[in-house]
């Protein structure tokens, strides 16, 4: 057990217990950016030990968020907590850590020299080698910053973060540029930390990330939050199928008598081409083929992917949202 | 198994705002890998001692106050050299920040004074390195003045050089560059002529020497010269001395109060 030995508690927590505190506590938190509102009364829980993906498209509010989680800057309105007080207060007692996307090195030193440093500015840390050692860069340690790669770069910022032995870690789509190799390397030295039951809020827009390594998924949208679930949980609210098919001059009558059948949960027209989301795929094709002139059939698995652009590009701000830890 | 790591550990605040020797013994070593930084700071003032005449026979038999004419160079060029490092120290905060190190290093307890302390420190430990190289050089080569003139001319042109790592620090803000050594560079060149760094301003018209004694090099120099020409204490030296100090500190602490509200 790593944190076999912490520190001295001032209020020592019972052993097993779990903390009562949340790691993260947003209310109601606000940002504007002159007219722009970035984030618009963001509420989000997280619990210690939880590994929840941050999940939008750019300029959803996810980095803004996260500013205001590390103490980067300060909420319009709403409160921001990490682990029951002030995000700076918790940052100075390296209870919390962060990976940001670029920047944050110092060309000029060395991969050792900057974990040094940053070790150095902390209360409590981690060994320098053995951070370097379970980032995977602990053969490049003696290698200027300027001279390594992105994804060393990040991992880096990634042993850097450890130092302190946060227990909250923060990473702001952390695998921004990296290739396929750099991305699957990053997550396997994330995930292998995680399982030492570390909290960890990642933003990300790779569907795929959120699908793989986060317990609890929140989907962002125009600074909200308009899902927040399990992966499968938020997948489940686009299940079925889609069937497209050509079917020229289909009129409207014909369209409602289509929504009509047993399963079908919507029908879209797109000029000749015909749309169905349906429960029963396999009803709406034999219908199509065999009692109306529609042709070209396709036939879609729908996925988190259509979740997260259902809810991303056009949800209406009073529409209902998520199955399960609704927030609004 | 994960019971210890749920619940939150209470941790301490690093003492004296997270000031370390770790973090200052790799700034300087920074310092002194730029080779640019160190050409300007370690080199050039010797340099410009040298060429300037400190050898000639003329300098050394002319007299100046209680030493002679090459001793008043050298203390005017090891002010030079200070101001040079100071700046340069000071200034490396507009690499950071372009580098996003300034943004890194708010994740962590390090405070902002002892961040600024650890400049301050830096751009001293340089300046000191600085001003030794050129007392050296002019004590080798032809520079003669009474002990305690070497004393106070060492210490106030290494101490005194401070305002120049405020001026640093206040165009480190202010300029968002990563060259910003190269727009300082020229802008120091004329405050060193401007100070009476290059050549004394008995040289210049009343007008211009009275507009000279305004700006931020004059003071230090005039202030490290006061042991070898024996004038006594001026007091509107060591004024333009802590004016200029508190306005460039003023302008930093601006500039780095926008800086950290608006990221």
């Amino acid at each position: 057990m790593e944190l076999a030995a912490p520190p001295q508690p001032v209020h020592p927590p019972a052993p097993g217990v779990r903390s009562p505190v949340p790691a993260v506590a947003l209310r109601g938190v606000s940002k504007h950016f002159g007219a722009v509102t970035a984030v618009d009364g963001l509420d989000l829980t997280i619990e210690p030990g939880e590994i929840v993906a941050f999940l939008g498209p750019n300029g959803a509010g996810k980095t803004t968020t996260i500013d205001m989680v590390l103490g980067l800057s300060r909420p319009d309105a709403g409160t921001v907590e990490v682990y029951g007080t002030a995000p700076r207060t918790a940052v100075a007692h390296g209870l919390v850590a962060a990976v940001m996307q670029t920047g944050g090195l110092l060309k000029d030193l060395t991969v050792r020299e900057t974990a040094q440093l940053t070790a150095a500015l902390f209360a409590h840390s981690r060994p320098v080698d053995e951070v370097l050692e379970r980032a995977g860069i602990a053969e490049i340690a003696d290698r200027r910053v300027g001279k390594c790669s992105g994804g060393q770069q990040q991992r880096l910022r990634f042993a850097m973060a450890l130092l302190p032995e946060p227990s909250l870690l923060v990473l702001d789509e952390p695998t921004t540029g990296m290739d396929v190799e750099g991305r699957r390397e990053f997550w396997s030295a994330i995930r292998a930390d995680a399982e030492r039951g570390r909290t960890v809020l990642f933003a990300t827009h790779y569907l795929e990330e959120a699908d793989a390594y986060a317990d609890r998924v929140v989907l962002v949208s125009r600074g909200r939050v308009v899902a927040d679930g399990t992966s499968a949980e938020i997948r489940a609210r686009s299940t079925g199928r889609r069937v497209s098919a050509t079917w020229e001059g289909i009129t409207t009558a014909e369209a409602v008598a289509l929504r009509a059948l047993p399963a079908v949960e919507d029908v879209e027209l797109r000029g000749d081409t015909v749309l169905v989301t349906t429960g029963d795929s396999d009803a709406v094709a034999r219908h199509l083929l065999t009692a109306t002139p529609a042709h070209d059939l396709q036939i879609t698995a729908r996925g988190l992917e259509d979740a997260f652009l259902a809810l991303t590009t056009s949800v209406p701000a009073t529409h209902p949202t998520a199955p399960t830890g609704e927030t609004r | 198994m994960t019971a210890a790591v749920r619940t939150v550990p209470e941790r301490a605040v690093p003492p004296l705002g997270g000031f370390s020797t770790t973090f200052l013994r790799l700034e300087i070593r920074r310092l002194l890998r730029n080779r640019r930084t160190m050409v300007f700071t370690l080199v050039m003032p010797p340099a410009f001692y040298l060429l300037f005449g400190g050898l000639s026979d003329s300098y050394q038999h002319q007299s100046a106050g209680h030493g002679n004419v090459s001793a008043y160079l050298m203390l005017s060029f090891a002010v030079y050299g200070a101001m040079i490092a100071n700046t340069s120290a000071g200034a490396s905060v507009a690499v950071e920040r372009a580098q996003g190190w300034s943004r890194q290093l708010r994740l962590t307890p390090l405070d902002p004074v002892a961040y600024t302390a650890t400049k301050v420190i830096t751009a001293m430990v340089v300046g000191a390195a600085s001003v030794a190289i050129v007392f050296v050089v002019g004590g080798l080569g032809g520079a003669h003045m009474p002990t305690s003139a070497w004393i106070t001319g060492g210490l106030v042109a290494w101490l005194g050089a401070v305002v120049f790592a405020a001026f640093g620090l206040f165009m480190g803000y202010l300029l968002p560059s990563e060259n910003v050594m190269q727009l300082l560079g020229p802008a120091l060149a004329l405050l060193a002529l401007m100070g009476g760094l290059f050549v004394p301003l008995d040289a210049l018209s009343s007008t211009l020497r009275t507009l000279a004694s305004y700006t931020p090099a004059y003071g230090v120099g005039e202030l490290a010269r006061a042991g070898l020409l024996g004038d006594g204490i001026d007091l509107g030296a060591i004024a333009n001395v802590v004016v200029w100090t508190a306005f460039f500190a003023a302008g930093a602490v601006w500039r780095f109060r926008r800086d950290t509200a608006r990221v």
